[in-house]
């Protein structure tokens, strides 16, 4: 299938990251199923403790 | 180092599960709680400075001291609070809590709840109604007349119908309610037609005459969220024996007093880790908006920390709505999330929308600051200015940074550095 075909078709979504990006998708009528997930934390202090503590 | 803090977080869960509150009793606070004196005013939250009170704490705490008697009128009340001749501790120490502004003075009355596995007792008030009450911020004497039927009417007959009846169990009123809708944070109709089912025969038998019986059972009837300060009690009374276990990251309470949100932890005692309130994202009735409305309020979110509220919020998707949260499907999703940062699922408390699975029980500070996710809140909301009382519900979310705070004073405590 190429790109245009693709984009002709029914599309269902499967969005990772950002929330508004499936909210929107969602308003516009299609299919979305919205995967929450962050990096792990960000902080380098938090994620060297958090190693340290086993996490 | 992982072992160590996985068994000491089991045992927390382990005491939260075996825990069996029993509503035992309704007395004034000040003979029910040890250490509540005269000029004394418990709030809701870790411990905040008159000077940094936002307007509805300021204002019930006016209203409170008029009831109290120790002022005429609101402004000598504030003016009287102010002097620093008025006490003010957290409502947690005092092994209570209270809603929204959740004042408690002597002459209150405060239901009892029993942990009959661990012997320790908690305390909340009486629910006083939706609109303009105490725990809004309302202060007028409409709010202040209720205090007072709460304090000679209701309270004692509550406390005759216990008698009678040999305390209430509550663990299987929460488990039902969850299987009828309710979440016991901002949807409690259920709970509290069943707390009314239980307590109705017990009350008529321990009642004087059909008029004031009619009017205590009017009150409970009329208030969808009668059973929410029952809950909290519930909730105080299931976390406290968690409280102290060394090596435990679960959090023992959530709570807010409108300008600072805390969380204690059970590995840290009974220290607060604190930072800025955030607003609650929600739905506003009618004539009001957000720029009515105050910052995030209340000891309820110890309901969220015993897996219930914006936690077992698949258990209710009319609450859903009602917050703002959207549909019946973002209601499981919140549910879904929480999965991710709780220890573990509540054996008792099931939700029947997810296949009857254990509400998600627990909080684990390093699982919220691994995955970034954040305890989710079902919350009403106040008006910002003293006096007026609720605007709306919605939903809110615990700072993150109270939980970095509390993840560097964990890892001190354990010798991590």
């Amino acid at each position: 299938m190429d790109v245009n075909e693709f984009l002709e078709s029914d599309v269902r979504v499967v969005n990772i990251g950002l929330e508004s990006f499936a909210r929107e998708l969602g308003e516009r009528g299609v299919p979305t199923v919205h995967v929450v997930w962050a990096p792990r934390a960000a902080n380098a202090r938090i994620r060297d403790l958090l190693a340290k503590l086993g996490s | 180092m992982r072992e160590r803090i996985e068994k000491a977080n089991q045992q927390a869960l382990e005491r939260m599960f075996a825990a069996e509150p029993v509503l035992v009793d309704v007395r004034p606070a000040g003979e029910a709680m040890a250490g509540l004196e005269d000029r004394m005013v418990l709030h809701a939250g870790p411990p905040i400075a008159w000077e940094r009170m936002c307007g509805p704490l300021r204002g019930a705490i006016a209203g409170a001291a008029v009831f109290e008697g120790w002022a005429d009128d609101l402004e000598a009340a504030a003016d009287l609070a102010a002097s620093g001749a008025i006490a003010f501790h957290p409502n947690h120490h005092f092994d209570a809590v209270g809603p929204m502004t959740g004042i408690t003075t002597r002459s209150m009355p405060v239901m009892v709840v029993e942990n009959r596995t661990f012997g320790n007792r908690a305390y909340c008030t009486l629910n006083e109604g939706l609109g303009k009450v105490m725990r809004f911020g309302g202060n007028d004497t409409e709010v202040l007349d209720r205090l007072r039927w709460l304090a000679d009417a209701l309270g004692p007959a509550l406390a005759k119908a216990l008698a009678v009846a040999g305390g209430l169990p509550l663990k299987g009123i929460v488990a039902r309610g969850l299987s009828m809708g309710d979440e016991m944070h901002q949807r409690n109709v259920a709970c509290t037609s069943l707390f009314l089912r239980e307590i109705s025969p017990a009350l008529a038998r321990a009642a004087g005459d059909p008029k004031s019986l009619a009017s205590v059972l009017e009150f409970i009837a009329d208030n969808d969220q009668f059973f929410l300060n029952i809950a909290m009690a519930l909730g105080k009374a299931i976390t406290d024996p968690v409280r102290g276990i060394e090596g435990s990251t679960i959090v023992t309470a959530m709570s807010r007093n409108g300008t600072d949100f805390g969380i204690r932890v059970s590995g840290t005692g009974d220290d607060w880790f604190t930072a800025p309130v955030e607003m609650p994202n929600g739905l506003y009735f009618p004539g009001y908006t957000e720029e009515d409305a105050n910052p995030d309020m209340g000891d309820s979110t110890i309901v969220e920390t015993v897996g219930l509220g914006g936690f077992a919020m698949a258990a209710a998707p009319a609450v859903a709505g009602f917050v703002g949260a959207g549909s019946a499907a973002d209601a499981a999703n919140y549910t879904h999330t929480m999965y991710e940062i709780t220890a573990g699922r509540n054996p008792d408390w099931t939700l029947p929308s997810l296949d009857f699975a254990g509400a998600p029980t627990g909080i684990d500070i390093r699982k919220v600051l691994e995955t970034g996710i954040a305890p989710t809140i079902n919350t009403g909301i106040a008006h910002r200015e003293p006096g007026v009382g609720q605007v709306g519900a919605g939903i809110v979310k615990a700072p993150m940074a109270c939980f970095v705070r509390a993840l560097e004073a964990f890892a001190a405590a354990m010798g991590v550095t």
